[in-house]
């Protein structure tokens, strides 16, 4: 009998202010039923300051609680200060999740985790990644489950899909949450703060299309592969991330333990968290071969 | 393998989609040019475009007669479970006699370096690497030569990074431009399930549509509307990025207008800032683009390492959009 799946709660890739941030962490710890909990400010340096000071604490009661703890590292840098913030997180006790090839100089020889933002697309560079100290990997969301499952095939690395949340699309020097406030990066003024789970991008004909995040450009539609989790198992996945949302995050980690546990069948589940998300709709294309946006039929049969 | 010989000023690399832009690229003045084989090995697999092998081995033949390098681009990623079209992509154009590898995957870079040593390595635009510690990465462990730059630094960040580590720099001076980290972006997946890094596409023309409602002629992407264009409004094509999007009850341009990239009014800056050379993108592009655009660009290069201004050339007509930014290079545009 193979172990029972994993979860694994991603960084909170919104500017949450700090109360926000220490309540819904305080809240992970006592409640949410997922082994991992990633922390740190993987999508902006400017929002890193705020929360940094609440770090080793929040750390502390989540791993109290018996999590374990990975921060995550920032996914594009172009400053030099960035780079020395980044090295000091490479050399410090934590477990750190590269998601940038500057990491990944540092992290030689250390185990360490692999992150969405890294380009890690075939097995010749999961294995050259593993032989330097990766363990675990979280590939790009763009992969199908053919991919996922070659990955999943390379021996000593644990591989962890993109399971829930919007997905993350791009990274651009460029801030959209500023621009769309008629500001730039430089005086952004922090607006990425007013949209908890992204600022709503619709086309011109009113079609929700994507979220903006800052320098980061997500799916409108929200990842839900419960209804595919039993395709995941038989290829190898047995750990599955959670992007935290302004949903209840405890209700949906709880859905998929449920799942992972046999108490809840797949189908009803995703249906769950379907109607939990309310304001978006769901979107596994990805996985299935096809654009992102789509929403295709779990195509397992037992 | 000769050793690379350094131009005068900066080295002009050219974009060629077929042998007859190539030829037209060597005759307008480029140093190198770059192309890719007729597969998804590289960022610009459009149908009609690019080289077979029997193509590649004739056109490397005609640039060395004229002292040009030809760099072959291998800058997708290989999907998982068939690195052979990839490594196969190595092995030819080594075998065929090219004078660098353009490559951004770290499984392929290892087997480059492993398999051929004396091959040139270059570091594609769509590896992302922005700073000294990711370039770093790349040259302990491929001894990567050069390094394109993604187009997210400001000519200030260029000059402190290329001080900094021990390779040549390569920044994009004219052509289509990314708004997003290159090689970091999966909005043409989401739309279409096609991508830049797995089929060395974005947006493609295979899944555009054109209709016309109340007048107003709607431009979509997959499923999804990229702009609407008013009667007599300039219909442009639909980039993902380059859509008109409503945010805020607002619609606009929201991650960049319908414009190209020109450096051509930075090139002294470029120069000063220690790059090595300025690349042309638009493998795409037909031959009266490249003839054009490259000759205006070699008089420019010309003019910088004597330390003088090159005569204004009008390129604004070629450009997407028909106008121009300095984009990521000027900081205000972040």
């Amino acid at each position: 009998m193979q172990n029972k799946t994993k979860l694994t709660l991603g960084p909170v890739l919104f500017h949450w202010n700090p109360d926000r941030l220490a309540d819904f962490y305080r809240r992970i710890a006592d409640e949410a039923p997922v082994d991992t909990v990633i922390v740190g400010e993987v999508v902006c340096s400017k929002r890193a300051p705020f929360f940094l000071p609440h770090l080793p604490s929040v750390i502390e009661r989540l791993e109290s609680a018996g999590k374990e703890v990975i921060v995550g590292s920032l996914s594009l840098l172009t400053q030099g200060r960035e780079t020395g913030a980044l090295k000091e997180l490479c050399d410090s006790h934590y477990l750190v999740e590269a998601n940038d090839v500057a990491a990944l100089l540092y992290l030689e020889g250390r185990a360490h985790t692999l992150g969405p933002f890294l380009n890690v697309y075939n097995e010749d560079t999961l294995v050259y990644l593993r032989n330097r100290g990766a363990v675990r990997i979280c590939p790009p969301v763009e992969l199908s489950a053919n991919a996922v499952e070659t990955l999943a095939a390379v021996p000593e690395m644990e591989i962890e899909v993109h399971a829930f949340g919007r997905f993350p699309l791009a990274l651009s020097s460029r801030c959209y949450h500023a621009r769309a406030h008629f500001r730039t990066k430089d005086s952004c003024q922090f607006v990425c703060e007013q949209d908890p789970d992204g600022l709503p991008i619709m086309t011109m004909d009113n079609q929700p299309f994507l979220a903006v995040n800052g320098v980061q450009t997500m799916s409108h539609a929200f990842a839900n592969l419960l209804a595919d989790f039993d395709d995941l198992r038989l290829r190898g996945v047995n750990r599955l991330r959670l992007s935290p949302h302004t949903v209840d995050m405890v209700a949906v980690s709880t859905l998929f333990r449920q799942v992972a546990d046999g108490d809840i069948d797949s189908l009803s589940a995703s249906a769950r968290l379907t109607e939990q998300v309310g304001f978006a709709p769901v979107a596994n294309g990805f996985y299935h071969g096809v654009e992102g946006a789509a929403s295709i039929a779990s195509n397992f049969v037992p | 393998m000769t050793d690379w010989q350094k131009v005068d000023g900066l080295e002009l690399v050219c974009p060629a989609g077929t042998p007859a832009a190539l030829r037209s690229a060597i005759d307008a003045g480029a140093h190198c040019v770059y192309c890719g084989f007729r597969d998804a090995t590289n960022a610009r697999n459009f149908p009609g475009l690019n080289f077979s092998r029997d193509e590649l081995r004739d056109s490397i033949a005609f640039a060395h007669s004229r002292n040009v390098k030809i760099l072959v681009a291998i800058n997708t990623y290989p999907k998982a479970g068939q690195p052979d079209l990839w490594r196969t992509a190595i092995d030819d154009a080594a075998r065929l006699g090219a004078d660098a590898v353009i490559l951004a995957d770290i499984g392929l870079l290892a087997y480059a370096s492993e398999r051929h040593p004396g091959l040139r390595r270059h570091l594609s635009v769509q590896a992302s690497a922005s700073t000294p510690d990711a370039i770093e990465f790349y040259i302990r462990a491929f001894g990567v030569k050069r390094v394109v730059l993604p187009r997210v630094l400001t000519v200030e960040e260029i000059r402190r990074l290329t001080a900094e580590v021990d390779v040549e720099t390569e920044v994009f001076a004219f052509g289509g431009l990314c708004v997003m980290a290159e090689g970091r972006c999966s909005l043409s997946s989401y739309a279409t399930g096609k991508s830049p890094n797995v089929n060395g596409v974005c947006s493609p023309a295979s899944d555009v549509a054109y209709e016309e409602r109340d007048g107003a002629l709607i431009s979509r992407l997959g499923q999804f509307t990229i702009n609407k264009f008013a009667p007599g409004e300039l219909a442009g094509y639909p980039t993902l990025c380059k859509g008109r999007f409503t945010a805020l009850n607002q619609s606009s341009y929201l991650f960049e207008e319908p414009t190209s990239l020109s450096a051509m009014s930075m090139i002294a800056d470029m120069q000063a800032a220690g790059v090595t050379a300025l690349k042309i993108e638009g493998r795409q592009r037909g031959r009266a683009y490249i003839s054009k655009v490259v000759r205006a660009f070699r008089d420019a290069v010309d003019a910088a390492a004597v330390g003088k201004e090159a005569p204004a050339v009008d390129l604004s007509t070629l450009t997407e959009g028909a106008s121009e930014t300095t984009g990521a290079y000027a900081k205000r545009w972040r």
